[in-house]
């Protein structure tokens, strides 16, 4: 309402000529510095990403001497990219597909039911389990890592997809982040299903659940992202390489497991794939990620 | 499925008792519905946090069942907090570690994103989303791929040293070098001498560190972290200042200008008190954030050089993992959770705090206090990904 009525009224402010005049000068002055900055700064969180495009493709002597170079002294993907056969990446990439397909139709399912079952229906212990899910969602993920890996082991689930999987199948933020929206929907669409002789889970599932869909896309978009970029559970819930996936494989790179010298072609082409899905994924789905920007945590 | 098939087809039951029904159903189906969810987080958050309870005060040796050891009390506590010994060195380095890193990392970002938010808010720029996806960019993307790059940027010859080579400064193998820079600084201006310090510095003890080890400042391989931090999470809390940012009503900055306030009194006076409930939040989550650092520590070394990299999560997961000290591992964890657990009560009170109290602002518009995404991003401080 403000901003309508605020837009355009900025010209009659400057009453004077002259003082428009030293006014103008001062905002290109201004402006100037502005891009500047802006610019400065977009280099500097851009041009990482380009020297990891870059390095990619030139030989470990290559990316030591020219590390700023953009543009390869010779075009190869002989210490990167081939070598990628070397290291299983194939099979971390197959086992992060894996995973964060699996977690995120779980958290989408699990989550927006438990979201909509607080939001809308009324069962004993609601209240409780709304500020219990709110408590649990203070807790830091680090400081669980003994736990977590000592209730895998004695659920046996250490080491398995299983216990890859299941646990991050449900995660607090999520479940607020759809009852806040199944909150925001008028009760009258479910009641007139009710009416039409709907049951709870078919209102949910063929009613309420289609109309959320802004908030499904942004959950879909923070559990895979959040399952992709997973690393330290992935630490604590598997041992065995072929369980790997592509944050602990490329982490087993970087501590520097194998072979002479300091591989960073081979590594950066790695870190360069991983960051390939997130990016398309990003780009497509910008907004949703700025609307989840503040929902989803925190990166320490 | 069960929900749907019994529940649709009792409808012919009848209009009379349907209130009711539905209701009686309603409290099955509620339950059913938050079933998985609650099985899940109670086996794995809640029954991990009462195991993990119960390690810290036994002497499990990481064989068999935790229930079959024995009860030691606080001797894993005393061991890190009041025993002298390693272990009381290792938790005391941490934290000093920690400190440095949070007193770092959450002013520099904090004005970083403001600073970003404030210049991306004007209206006549061109290329907005550019730069805000830009700035964005690194918070989305892997910790370990983040680390890869850092790692090739701050190599003895790499990248930074590189550009520092432009302004002949001859830059230090950033991720190698364990010198404290507030000592670096202090003996640079003559103040300490590094290789006799003030015997009260070296005698002075707190949880079994001198206060000289105290005051060495970050080393060189944690400012490259400190840097990594402050790269990676500004673009976060430059959207949350923007989002505040463009609530900030536009009449009120009109009005304040008409009244012949410069651009940074309007600033001063009019955005940043609009800011205070946004600036409040990035501060207290990046308080919190920080304190758990883990993926950076482990992924360039281990807490290396000369463990001036070593953090509390880090080191409870290295005494459990690596030393088998499972007893010690999980009472750092309980130390650090009470940590983050203070920081996040505080943050809550205040909030609340300001809730209750009357609005006190001049200007009519005020942006609802809690709404519903800030209440997410605060109640989700912890991080529980």
């Amino acid at each position: 309402m403000s901003s309508a009525t605020a837009t355009p009224p900025r010209a009659p402010l400057a009453p004077l000529a002259t003082e428009r005049e030293t006014h103008t000068g001062r905002r290109i002055v201004k402006h100037t510095i502005a891009y500047l900055v802006l610019i400065v700064f977009a280099l500097i969180y851009i041009y990482p990403f380009l020297i990891e495009i870059a390095t990619s493709f030139k030989s470990g002597a290559d990316a030591t001497a020219n590390p700023l170079s953009l543009v390869p002294s010779k075009w190869t993907t002989e210490e990167s990219f081939d070598k990628l056969g070397d290291v299983d990446f194939s099979r971390w990439f197959t086992n992060s597909v894996v995973v964060a397909i699996f977690v995120t139709l779980g958290r989408l399912f699990f989550d927006s039911l438990a979201g909509y079952a607080l939001a809308r229906l009324h069962f004993v212990g609601r209240r409780a389990l709304g500020g219990a899910i709110i408590a649990v969602m203070a807790v830091p993920g680090v400081v669980l890592l003994i736990p977590k890996y000592l209730v895998l082991v004695q659920l046996h689930m250490f080491d398995t997809y299983f216990g890859m999987i299941v646990p991050l199948m449900a995660d607090a933020a999520g479940v607020f982040i759809m009852r806040q929206f199944f909150i925001s929907i008028p009760v009258e669409v479910e009641e007139a299903a009710r009416i039409d002789g709907a049951g709870t889970f078919r209102t949910f599932w063929s009613v309420v659940l289609p109309m959320a869909r802004p908030a499904v896309i942004t959950l879909t978009i923070l559990s895979f992202q959040g399952s992709w970029n997973e690393f330290s559970y992935f630490l604590v819930a598997r041992g065995s390489p072929q369980l790997n996936t592509l944050t602990t494989g490329v982490a087993s790179l970087l501590s520097g497991q194998l072979g002479a010298g300091n591989q960073f072609p081979l590594k950066l082409a790695a870190a360069l794939l991983m960051t390939i899905p997130t990016a398309v994924v990003f780009f497509v789905f910008q907004r949703y990620f700025i609307r989840g920007a503040s929902a989803g945590s925190v990166k320490g | 499925m069960a929900t749907t098939s019994s529940t649709s087809t009792k409808p012919p039951a009848g209009p009379v008792k349907r209130r009711g029904g539905i209701r009686g159903r309603e409290g099955m189906a509620g339950w059913l519905f938050v079933t998985p969810v609650v099985v899940i987080l109670g086996l794995f958050l809640l029954l991990p946090i009462i195991v993990a309870i119960w390690v810290s005060i036994s002497d499990w040796g990481g064989k068999g069942s935790p229930l079959g050891a024995n009860f030691v009390g606080a001797d894993n506590y005393e061991a890190l907090l009041t025993k002298p010994g390693l272990s009381q060195q290792n938790l005391a380095t941490s934290l000093r570690n920690n400190l440095y890193y949070v007193i770092l990392v959450v002013p520099i970002q904090t004005v970083l994103a403001l600073v970003l938010a404030s210049i991306l808010n004007g209206r006549r720029l061109k290329g907005k989303g550019f730069f805000r996806t830009a700035f964005y960019f690194p918070s989305v993307t892997s910790s370990v791929a983040i680390v890869t790059v850092f790692l090739f940027m701050f190599t003895g010859t790499g990248v930074v040293n590189h550009i520092l080579g432009w302004f002949g400064i001859h830059g230090p193998n950033w991720f190698n070098d364990p010198r404290g820079v507030l000592r670096l600084i202090l003996s640079a201006l003559h103040i300490i001498d590094q290789d006799s310090p003030p015997g009260w510095l070296v005698n002075n003890h707190f949880l079994g560190m001198s206060w000289y080890d105290w005051l060495s400042g970050p080393s060189v391989a944690m400012c490259a972290l400190i840097i990594l931090a402050v790269w990676t999470t500004g673009g976060t809390f430059m959207l949350m200042f923007l989002a505040a940012l463009q609530d900030v009503p536009d009449d009120v900055l009109e009005a304040a200008r008409v009244d012949g306030a410069t651009r940074w009194q309007t600033f001063r006076s009019v955005t940043l008190p609009a800011l205070r409930p946004t600036l409040f939040l990035v501060i207290t989550l990046g308080l919190i954030g920080t304190w758990q650092v883990f993926d950076q520590i482990y992924l360039t070394g281990g807490g290396g050089p000369a463990k001036t990299t070593l953090t509390p999560a880090f080191l409870s997961y290295q005494a459990a993992f690596s030393d088998f000290k499972w007893g010690q591992g999980a009472a750092i964890s309980f130390i650090l959770f009470a940590i983050i657990i203070a920081l996040t009560i505080i943050q809550r009170l205040v909030m609340r705090e300001r809730k209750k109290l009357p609005r006190r602002r001049r200007f009519g518009t005020v942006p609802p206090v809690g709404t519903g995404s800030e209440t997410v991003a605060a109640a989700t401080a912890g991080g529980s990904r």
